[in-house]
């Protein structure tokens, strides 16, 4: 059992459905997110490219944050999902630093927040806040490991791409492109 | 320009007391986490936990969940997966609209203007003494003036409780935005064509295209929710997407041709390609001679108009012309060449929906799969009540001089509100529900002129939008989460109708706008058209006559009914019928050409900008409604105000860099209000720029949107009117960059 994403950015509108979705689904408070949009222009008018990701943290296999974390707030769960357990952590930030995707935050609780794949759901739901809001239905969430599952054959159809494969870190999310 | 009898107050020194409100509860444990819904066992859980409601946050009114936590306070809000606007899932606004419940600038008690020390202020009022005022100085002016004198401006949902109380009370003196200012040529331009308008939402079956035309519309920017949902599967399904805009948009991004057309010369482009459809024999002929009227005269219409004529005025290469007109023809008529919402542009634009309309009728895509479907709506019993009363004038009246004005023209309701523009006649008092004029009409010179003469305004709101500083009186709404409202009942592949029930009771003093209605009524003297306590015993008589109930509603949300029509589309072959004069599809319009328009779109030249001058551009932002969210707490997370899209050649020229703050003169020496930064992008033309509407909020009371970004609304002076049917063109403003706004300000 291995969750991942794989994100369409064929589909993907930019229009952060998925940061709302997922601020209402886990009281993420105002002003922070643990998921965004980002915007990417390639090119000179009128031979010009865009393309809009929704990223989050990426459940990195290799992941640096829970290596470096003093508490073991920071650890992966079933599944691969890296979590953050808030009463073990201290706040020291360390995992933040150590994110090549800055996918951490400080929440004013003091301790450190992120994405969990809507972690809380799990028993009963295959899906998180995000994926299953998207209006133009472009994130696939599911088992890595089951080569049936939505996400797998998608993957195993398209291309894709990770980001800063050069971190090392073995990312669990895809993008379609 | 600010009046000086009716001071614009920023509601200041008000005491806005009342309950602070509780920002959502930071918890590490989460609530009731569902999403998605029906089928889950937990769904029982959830019942008492959960109300019906359809989305107000924009027009598309897609049916949800509102979910409470243990405490009974909103938590979120869901998509229902029954819904044909949302299919489960809304959109950014749509689940952020509790931000629009949790705001705590909303109003919060009645207001009512009064001078103290020299000097205008709002005071707090009881809804007793605010409706008594409304109801004396509203029946006053109905003896002296007549009741037509009192005219309602009105958008979205609660829009429909006031019109109720103006017909009661003899006044069909009505103007929406929605119309002139947005879809209304369009309207009129597939009426000329099909014989009926496209309403809302578009009949397109985007879903099942293979081929989708975008001229000036933003699917993906607009988040027209079923339209975005259905173009992405027609990416996945592999259609090709053809975007016709001077901006490198969101949709165009999307697209397999990207024609970066020079603005305002759309119709050139639209008529070469009908050109090269007729002149190189890629029509059915059969659909052409059995379903069309005035193909022969099309024909010679379009004799010269060839790619290389459309290349030298919209800069868009003859062969990319040609090859985009062969994917139409190869798709057709699964094509559909969108119509498009907001196209007041450039004030002939019926005529250019006329042109997009005119295609759709060459391509044979109107009642067939992957073009237009076959739209059904359902209509609901009205509640009893008497008769209306005759007004001796209404809308239609001030709309004489535009033939085929469907809706009332806010901007001749304006009009008549200014004695010295006014014809015969004359508007004396205005009532404003759902829409902020002050950012919604263009030409706001003479919304100012007409604000300052009017006896008696009334705004009805739930957030102190710009429109609620210049009301004499103002009451607070309560959001679309605390009410009840009109059964939603709107045309779509298969007839549906949603429900809306309040999840929680109305915060601080705000009431339902069906309860405001039924007060003024009631005070008014017309009390037996609101023959009700609660508006839910109009909702449960009127799903009673049709077999359902309130109680199944509010179990269900929403209901999907069988069509009653037939067929979703024409059959093969079928000929058809429409309700136009020929019968047929109208290449060329018998109504048009009755009453002296040309019965064939043509191609104008527009004004250019000066030197110096860019073409401003405008459109929307998905996370945002026009300037109704510019305050959501959820919303201005996503994007807290607009920038000024600059193509880098125009920034260089200038020395500006991303970020850099201007303000904004237009052609009439008129600046914005507010400075706007600059974003060098690829992404737009030189010769134009671009901003998101809806921003540059002047009211302090909106304590994230004051002040961010500039309105692009300030800009529209020179507004170019549709003579056919009334539109005012907001595309015809130029606007250059001053860092000094003439009052010592710098940006």
């Amino acid at each position: 059992m291995r969750y991942g994403m794989a994100i369409d950015t064929l589909k993907c509108v930019g229009c952060g459905d998925c940061v709302v979705a997922c601020q209402t689904e886990n009281n993420v408070p105002f002003g922070y997110c643990r998921d965004w949009i980002t915007e990417t222009i390639d090119g000179t008018y009128p031979q010009v490219e865009l393309e809009f990701r929704s990223e989050r943290c990426n459940h990195c296999e290799n992941s640096p944050c829970v290596r470096c974390c003093p508490t073991g707030a920071s650890h992966i769960v079933e599944g691969g999902i890296v979590v953050v357990t808030a009463d073990k952590c201290i706040g020291c930030s360390a995992c933040i630093e150590s994110c090549p995707y800055d996918a951490r935050y400080t929440h004013p609780l003091g301790h450190v927040d992120k994405c969990t794949f809507c972690h809380h759901v799990r028993d009963y739901k295959q899906t998180t806040a995000c994926s299953a809001v998207c209006p133009t239905s472009c994130i696939y969430f599911g088992d890595l490991d089951n080569p049936k599952s939505e996400v797998s054959m998608i993957l195993k159809n398209r291309k894709f791409k990770d980001l800063a494969p050069e971190a090392g870190t073995k990312p669990q999310i895809f993008y379609l492109i | 320009m600010i009046s000086t009898r009716r001071q614009f107050i920023k509601i200041s020194g008000l005491g806005f007391g009342g309950a602070a409100i509780a920002a959502s509860s930071v918890k590490l444990a989460h609530g009731a986490g569902l999403f998605g819904s029906d089928d889950d066992e937990q769904f029982n859980d959830l019942k008492n936990k959960r109300f019906p409601t359809y989305c107000e946050v924009c027009f598309w009114k897609c049916a949800g969940w509102t979910h409470t936590n243990d405490k009974g306070e909103i938590q979120k809000i869901l998509g229902n997966d029954k819904d044909p606007h949302c299919y489960g899932r809304l959109c950014p606004r749509g689940t952020g609209g509790l931000g629009m419940y949790q705001d705590e600038d909303r109003l919060k008690t009645p207001l009512i203007r009064e001078e103290k020390n020299g000097k205008q202020v709002f005071r707090e009022a009881s809804w007793e003494e605010a409706l008594d005022l409304i109801a004396e100085k509203f029946n006053k002016i109905k003896a002296e003036d007549g009741a037509e004198s009192i005219a309602l401006l009105k958008h979205g949902t609660p829009g429909k409780h006031f019109e109720h109380l103006f017909e009661a009370f003899g006044s069909e003196t009505v103007g929406e935005p929605a119309y002139a200012q947005c879809r209304g040529p369009r309207e009129a331009g597939f009426a000329a064509t099909f014989g009926s308008w496209i309403g809302s939402p578009e009949p397109t079956d985007i879903r099942d295209t293979k081929c989708l035309v975008l001229i000036g519309s933003h699917i993906g920017e607009n988040m027209h929710n079923s339209q975005v949902q259905e173009m992405a599967q027609a990416i996945d399904n592999g259609a090709c997407i053809i975007t016709v805009d001077p901006r490198l948009s969101t949709a165009a991004s999307k697209s397999k041709f990207w024609l970066p057309i020079k603005p305002a010369t759309d119709i050139a482009l639209l008529l070469s390609w009908m050109n090269v459809l007729i002149y190189e024999d890629l029509l059915d002929l059969n659909h052409i001679k059995d379903n069309t009227y005035g193909f022969e005269q099309l024909k010679e219409h379009v004799r010269n108009f060839t790619p290389e004529w459309a290349y030298n005025i919209t800069n868009i290469k003859p062969d990319q012309i040609r090859k985009t007109a062969y994917e139409m023809a190869n798709a057709a008529p699964a094509v559909i060449i969108h119509p498009g919402r907001h196209v007041a542009w450039y004030g002939d634009d019926t005529q250019r929906e006329r042109a997009m309309a005119i295609l759709n009728g060459l391509l044979g895509s109107w009642g067939k799969r992957g073009g237009f479907y076959l739209k059904e709506g359902f209509k609901l019993p009205s509640y009893p009540h008497p008769a209306y009363p005759h007004p001796k004038w209404t809308w239609r009246d001030l709309a004489k001089d535009y033939p085929l004005a469907g809706m009332g023209l806010t901007q001749e309701v304006i009009r008549a509100s200014i004695p010295e523009e006014a014809g015969e006649h004359k508007v004396k008092a205005w009532l404003v529900v759902g829409t902020n004029v002050k950012k919604s009409i263009p030409h706001q010179d003479l919304v100012n002129r007409a604000i300052e003469a009017l006896d008696f305004l009334v705004v009805v709101d739930t957030m102190p939008m710009d429109i609620v500083g210049f009301a004499d009186v103002v009451l607070p709404e309560c959001t679309y989460l605390e009410r009840y409202d009109g059964i939603r009942s709107a045309t779509n592949r298969e007839p549906s109708i949603a429900l809306r029930m309040p999840a929680v009771p109305p915060k601080y003093e705000s009431k339902p706008g069906w309860w405001i209605a039924k007060q003024i009524g009631e005070r008014m003297g017309v009390g037996e058209y609101f023959d009700y306590e609660d508006f839910s015993e109009v909702l449960d008589w009127q799903l009673q006559q049709i077999g359902s109930s309130l109680e199944e509603m509010q179990d269900i949300g929403v209901k999907n009914l069988k069509r009653k029509s037939g067929s979703l589309y024409f059959a093969e072959g079928e000929k058809v019928n429409l309700p136009t004069n020929s019968g047929k599809i109208e290449l060329y319009s018998t109504e048009l050409a009755a009453k002296g328009f040309d019965p064939m779109p043509k191609y104008t030249p527009h004004a250019e900008p000066e030197e110096g001058f860019y073409r401003l551009i405008y459109g929307r932002a998905p996370m945002h409604t026009f300037s109704r969210t510019a305050n959501n707490p959820h919303l201005t997370d996503l994007k807290d105000k607009n920038t000024l899209w600059m193509n880098p050649k125009v920034a260089k020229l200038w020395g500006f860099e991303t970020d850099e703050e201007v303000y904004l003169k237009n052609q009439d020496g008129v600046i914005t209000s507010f400075p706007i930064a600059i974003r060098v992008t690829e992404r737009i033309r030189w010769d134009a720029v671009y901003m998101i509407h809806g921003f540059g909020h002047t009211n302090k009371k909106l304590s994230r949107a004051y002040g961010k970004g500039a309105c692009d609304t300030e800009m529209i002076t020179n507004v170019k009117v549709d003579p056919i049917m009334g539109g005012t063109g907001m595309r015809e403003n130029f606007v250059t960059f001053i860092k000094d706004n003439g009052k010592g300000t710098k940006a």
